[in-house]
C-alpha cells in the first residue's frame, strides 16, 4: 500500500513539472484529490488484518497486579537512575546516606569508606561502601537490601536522611538489571558476633529477596557494614559528580570522616572537624494540622484508643483531653463515639473542625539542626574563603510538619570572583545535586535581592561574586518533588523561612564587605598620599631653599596630618 | 620682575608655616567664571568682584597641590634666571617629575592659569609664553622695536609692507609707535583684512587696520591697548554679525575675559566701538543670511543672562534680541554678493560717517 502511495505521489510531481507555473493551482487540487482516494484505500484495508475488538472478558485476561519492583525497574529514573553517571551519584548517596542514619541512630562517630573500582567489563564499575555502624541482624539483610518499600523510616515522623525505603535496593536492582550480579552484603554486629555475607537478587514479579550467598565469613572490624554493587555507570569528575556529593556531605556533616577511593586508585580523605555527634532526636506523632481526610479516616481504622477523645489525645501530637474534646464537640461527634464506626461524613466533620481549633505548633525536639557552630566548622573545612557566617532559624511549620531552615555564607578568599555565586542545597543533612531550578531553596535564593547586600544581581540570577551560598532544612518529612529527592518542594512557608535566613546571613555579609572595601579604600588615599607629598615638600624646598632635613621633616609631617585627617 | 620673584617666595614660605604648625596648608585663587565679573564703564573692563576659590591640602587635592607648587618653583626660576618657556614646554617639563607630572597639556594649563590668577599678574610675567599668533597689522603706524643683538632702534614701517603685513610680537611692552592715523580698524578675518590691505584701504581711509584672526590673543589686545593709551586712537570693530564675533570677539577685544578677569586691566580696549556688522545691516544691505546654530541661540541667550557687559548696555540687549528674532546671522565677507569691492567703496565709508551710532 505503501508503496503505491508513494508512486503515486511521483507521478504527481512528473505532472506538476510538466504543466508548468501556470496551472499549479489545478495540480494542487488534482494532489488534493489523490489524497483523498488513497485514505479511503488505507481505511478499507485494515479491516481485513487487524484483530477485532476487545471484548471486557479478552481484557480481564491481561489485568493483574504490576510489582513495586516492575514499577521501578521500568520508571527507573524516578529513582534517580536515568543515566550511568548519575546511577553511579545514586548508588553511592543511597548507601551513604544508610549509614549515616544508622551510626547516628547508633551513637556512633561514622567512618565511611567509599570505593569505585573498575570492573573487568567496560563502563562497570564495582561501587563499595563500608561503614563503622552498629550492623544489621542476619535476618533483616534480605529484606532491607532486596525489598523496595521495606524500611524503618517511612512510618515514624522522624528527622533522617532517608524516608522511603527505596533507595539502596533500587541500586542493588539497577546492579542487577545492568549487570546481572547480585548486591553482596556482609554485616556484624558486634565482636563477639560472626559477620554474615550475602548475595541477593531482587525477584521483581514479587517485589522479593532470592538469596544466592548466605554464609558466614570472617570480618576483622568490630562492628560494620560493608555493600558491593556492581553495575553500568560512568565515572566523571567536576559538577555533580560523587566527589561533588561527597564534598558536600562533609560540609553539612563535619562530624563524618569519608573516605575515597576513584576507580584511578586516588584516595581523597575528607577529615572529620568535629566529635560532636547530631542530637537525638524524638520521633513525633502527627500534627492534627498535616492530616487528610484518607489518612484520618485509615487512623481511625488502624487506632488501639477506644474512644474518639482518647484517639485524638493519644495519636496526634499537642493534643490535650481538652482540645480533643473541643474538636468533637465542634464536629458534633460524641466524644465518646468508638473510632472504627466513625463515617466518612462524620470524619469529614472532624477534620473540618481540627482546622478551626487552635493547637499548639508540633513539638521542636523532633529537629536536629546542624547549628550555626557546625555550619562554620563545615565550610571552613572545605571552603577556602575570608568570611563565614551561618544562622540557624528557630523550628516552623508547613502543612502540620515541623521543620527549620539553617543558612550559610562563605565569601572571598580563592573563590571565583566573577561568575555566578555557587549554591549548596540540604535536606536533612543530604545534598542536592539535582534539579536546581525546581527547588524551593533555589526560589527563595534568585528572590533574595542581594544587592541590598553589597553583591552583584542580575534580573532572576543568583549574585555575583566569590560567595558559596548553603542552604539546609531539617524536617520530619522533607517535601520533595519526586522519589529520587533532588528538590524542595514550593511550600509558602518553608520559601518564608529560608528567605528570612539569606536576609539574616546577607546582612552580616553585607557588613564585613563594606568594612573591607573602606579599608580598601583608605589604602589608596593612603599610596596616594604618599605618592605626592614628597612633590609638595620639593618644590618648597626649590622655592625656600630648604635643605634635605627640612625637606624630609616636612614629608613627615604633612603624611601625619592627611593620615590623621583621613576618616 | 624680582618683584613677582619675591610674592612667590612668600606664598611658599606662608604654605611651610602652615604645615610647621600642623594645620592644613591653603592657596586660594580667584574664582575665574563670568559670575565673579562686573564691569564698571568708568574703568572700562570686566574686573574682579572677589570671590575666591580656596583649595585645601587634603586628601582629595594633594596631586593639583603638588603640581601647582612645583608649577610655582618653576616660573620662580623662570624670572630668576630672566628665561620664557611656553605652555607646550612647561608640560614636557613636568615630565621630570615622575608621579606628579601631567597627563595631558589642558591639566598643565589649567595649573598656569591658576597661577598666574593666584599672584594677578598675567603669564608673561611669569615666564610662561603662549604660543598663539599675535595678529597682523598694516598701514600708517611706524613701530619701533630694538634689535635683539646690538639693542639698536629699529623703526618699523608699517606702510612697507607691501601685500604682507607686520605680525605683532608675542611681548609688546617695550615697544613704542609714531602714527598720523585717524582709527584703528581690528577685523575678524584674514581674508577681510587682505583685501582692505590689496586695495590700500589704509591709505584712503587714514587708518591702521589689525588682523585679529578670531578671538584676539593677549598680545593683540595688548597691543592694541598700547596704541590707544600712547596715541589716543578710536578703536572700531568690524566682525561678523554672529554671538561669537559680538561676544567672544568684540567684547573681549573691549573688556577683557572672565575666565581671565584677573589681568583684564592690561588687556582690554576700553574705548573700542563696534562698527558693524550690526543686525540692522542685515537689513539695511539685504545681506545674505544663515541660520543662527543651537550654539548661537545658547550663547546669545547666556549673554542676555550672564554677561555683565551686556547687561550694562541697554543698545547691545536691543541688538541680540534684534538677532534672535531675526533668527540669522551674516558674515562680514557677505558684502562680496552686491560687489567684491562694496565693502570698500560703500558700506566703510557709510559707516564711518556717523561713529556715533556705532554700538557701545
Amino acid at each position: 500500500m505503501g508503496k503505491a502511495r508513494k508512486a503515486g505521489a511521483k507521478k504527481k510531481t512528473k505532472v506538476v513539472k510538466n504543466v508548468g507555473k501556470k496551472k499549479r493551482r489545478a495540480s494542487k487540487q488534482n494532489r488534493l484529490k489523490v489524497a483523498k482516494t488513497t485514505k479511503k484505500a488505507v481505511e478499507k484495508t485494515p479491516k481485513k488484518e487487524l484483530p477485532r475488538h476487545s471484548t471486557a472478558e479478552d481484557m480481564a485476561l491481561g489485568q493483574r497486579e504490576i510489582s513495586v519492583a516492575e514499577f521501578f525497574m521500568k520508571n527507573r529514573h524516578l529513582l534517580g537512575f536515568d543515566n550511568p553517571r548519575k546511577a553511579l551519584l545514586t548508588t553511592i548517596k543511597e548507601g551513604v546516606d544508610n549509614s549515616l542514619d544508622a551510626c547516628e541512630e547508633a551513637g556512633v562517630l561514622p567512618d565511611v569508606k567509599i570505593i569505585i573500582a573498575p570492573a573487568k567489563e567496560e563502563n562497570r564499575f564495582l561501587v563499595t561502601i563500608e561503614d563503622n555502624g552498629p550492623g544489621i541482624l542476619r535476618k533483616q539483610i534480605p529484606k532491607i537490601f532486596a525489598k523496595l518499600l521495606y524500611g524503618s523510616k517511612f512510618h515514624r515522623l522522624k528527622m533522617s536522611r532517608g524516608q522511603q525505603g527505596i533507595g539502596i535496593s533500587a541500586a542493588g536492582m539497577y546492579g542487577q538489571l545492568t549487570t546481572g550480579k547480585p548486591i553482596a552484603i556482609t554485616s556484624k554486629i558486634s565482636r563477639d558476633h560472626p559477620a554474615h555475607h550475602y548475595k541477593l537478587e531482587i525477584d521483581a514479579k514479587k517485589n522479593e529477596p532470592r538469596i544466592i550467598v548466605d554464609e558466614t565469613v570472617k570480618w576483622a572490624v568490630q562492628r560494620g557494614t560493608k555493600v558491593e554493587i556492581e553495575l553500568e555507570a560512568k565515572f566523571q569528575k567536576g559538577r555533580q559528580s560523587v566527589e561533588e556529593y561527597l564534598e558536600q556531605t562533609a560540609i553539612a556533616n563535619p562530624h563524618v570522616s569519608l573516605r575515597f577511593v576513584t576507580p584511578d586508585g586516588e584516595a581523597k580523605v575528607y577529615k572529620r572537624a568535629s566529635r560532636q555527634l547530631p542530637k537525638q532526636t524524638r520521633e513525633i506523632k502527627p500534627h492534627p494540622y498535616g492530616v487528610e481526610l484518607g489518612i484520618l479516616i485509615k487512623m481511625l481504622h488502624d487506632t488501639k484508643a477506644r474512644t474518639l477523645q482518647s484517639f485524638l489525645h493519644s495519636d496526634f501530637s499537642r493534643v490535650s483531653t481538652r482540645v480533643a474534646k473541643m474538636i468533637c464537640e465542634k464536629a458534633k461527634v460524641s466524644e465518646r463515639s468508638r473510632p472504627p464506626r466513625i463515617a466518612r461524613q462524620e470524619a469529614d466533620h472532624l477534620l473540618n473542625a481540627i482546622k478551626h481549633t487552635r493547637i499548639m505548633n508540633p513539638p521542636t525536639d523532633c529537629l536536629a539542626p546542624i547549628g550555626d557552630e557546625l555550619i562554620l566548622a563545615g565550610l571552613k573545612k572545605q571552603i577556602k574563603a575570608d568570611f563565614f557566617t551561618a544562622v540557624t532559624r528557630p523550628p516552623a511549620v508547613y502543612r502540620g510538619n515541623p521543620f527549620q531552615i539553617e543558612a550559610g555564607l562563605a565569601y572571598g578568599g580563592s573563590l571565583k570572583a566573577d561568575g555566578l555565586a555557587r549554591l549548596l542545597r540540604y535536606a536533612n543533612r543530604v545534598p542536592l545535586l539535582y534539579q536546581q531550578s525546581a527547588c524551593a531553596i533555589t526560589h527563595s535564593v534568585l528572590n533574595t535581592d542581594w544587592r541590598n547586600y553589597a553583591l552583584q544581581q542580575s534580573a532572576g540570577a543568583l549574585p555575583t561574586g566569590p560567595l558559596v551560598i548553603m542552604v539546609h532544612m531539617a524536617s520530619v518529612w522533607v517535601p520533595f518533588t519526586s522519589e529520587s529527592k533532588e528538590a524542595v518542594a514550593h511550600y509558602p512557608e518553608i520559601i518564608k523561612d529560608i528567605r528570612l535566613a539569606l536576609q539574616e546571613c546577607g546582612r552580616k555579609l553585607a557588613k564585613f564587605i563594606r568594612r573591607r572595601r573602606k579599608a580598601a579604600e583608605s589604602e589608596r588615599k593612603k599610596a596616594f598620599i604618599q605618592k605626592y607629598i614628597p612633590h609638595i615638600a620639593i618644590a618648597l624646598r626649590e622655592m625656600l631653599e630648604l635643605s634635605d632635613r627640612q625637606e624630609k621633616t616636612m614629608v613627615r609631617q604633612l603624611t601625619d596630618m592627611l593620615e590623621r585627617s583621613r576618616s | 620682575m624680582s618683584k613677582i620673584a619675591h610674592r612667590i617666595k612668600q606664598t611658599a614660605t606662608s604654605v611651610r608655616s602652615k604645615i610647621q604648625s600642623r594645620s592644613k596648608p591653603t592657596l586660594s585663587f580667584p574664582l575665574r567664571s563670568l559670575s565673579n565679573v562686573k564691569y564698571r564703564p568708568k574703568r572700562g573692563f570686566l574686573e574682579l568682584k572677589g570671590k575666591k576659590k580656596t583649595r585645601t591640602l587634603t586628601v582629595a587635592t594633594v596631586k593639583t597641590f603638588a603640581q601647582t607648587l612645583r608649577m610655582m618653583s618653576q616660573a620662580k626660576v623662570l624670572i630668576e634666571d630672566d628665561e620664557i618657556m611656553t605652555k607646550r614646554e612647561a608640560y614636557y617639563v613636568s615630565k621630570n617629575w615622575d608621579d606628579a607630572r601631567f597627563d595631558e597639556q589642558p591639566e598643565s594649563d589649567t595649573v598656569i592659569d591658576d597661577i598666574e590668577a593666584l599672584f594677578e599678574v598675567n603669564r608673561e610675567q611669569l615666564g610662561f609664553i603662549p604660543e598663539e599668533k599675535g595678529g597682523e597689522v598694516a598701514g600708517k603706524l611706524v613701530v619701533i622695536d630694538r634689535d635683539s643683538d646690538t639693542g639698536k632702534k629699529l623703526r618699523i614701517d608699517c606702510t612697507k609692507f607691501g601685500s604682507g603685513a607686520y605680525s605683532i610680537p608675542i611681548s609688546v611692552e617695550h615697544l613704542k609707535f609714531e602714527t598720523k592715523a585717524k582709527f584703528l580698524l581690528a577685523i575678524e578675518t584674514a581674508g577681510m583684512f587682505q583685501r582692505l590691505v590689496k586695495h590700500g584701504y589704509w591709505r584712503k581711509a587714514n587708518c591702521i587696520l589689525v588682523s585679529m584672526g578670531g578671538v584676539p590673543t593677549r598680545a593683540c589686545r595688548r597691543f592694541i591697548r598700547r596704541l590707544t593709551d600712547e596715541l589716543n586712537l578710536p578703536v572700531y570693530a568690524f566682525v561678523d554679525c554672529d554671538p561669537y564675533g559680538m561676544f567672544n570677539i568684540y567684547r573681549t577685544l573691549k573688556v577683557g575675559s572672565g575666565n581671565a578677569a584677573h589681568i583684564n586691566r592690561y588687556f582690554c580696549a576700553p574705548n573700542a566701538n563696534f562698527l558693524g556688522v550690526t543686525p540692522q545691516d542685515i537689513i539695511d544691505y539685504k545681506l545674505p543670511t544663515h541660520p543662527l546654530k543651537e550654539v548661537d541661540i545658547k550663547r546669545a541667550r547666556d549673554a542676555l543672562k550672564n554677561d555683565p557687559f551686556v547687561q550694562h548696555y541697554r543698545l547691545w540687549q536691543d541688538a541680540i534680541q534684534q538677532l534672535l528674532d531675526m533668527g540669522v546671522r551674516a558674515e562680514q565677507q557677505a558684502f562680496a554678493v552686491h560687489d567684491l569691492n562694496y565693502v570698500i567703496e560703500h558700506y566703510l565709508p557709510e559707516k564711518l560717517a556717523a561713529p556715533m551710532k556705532f554700538l557701545p
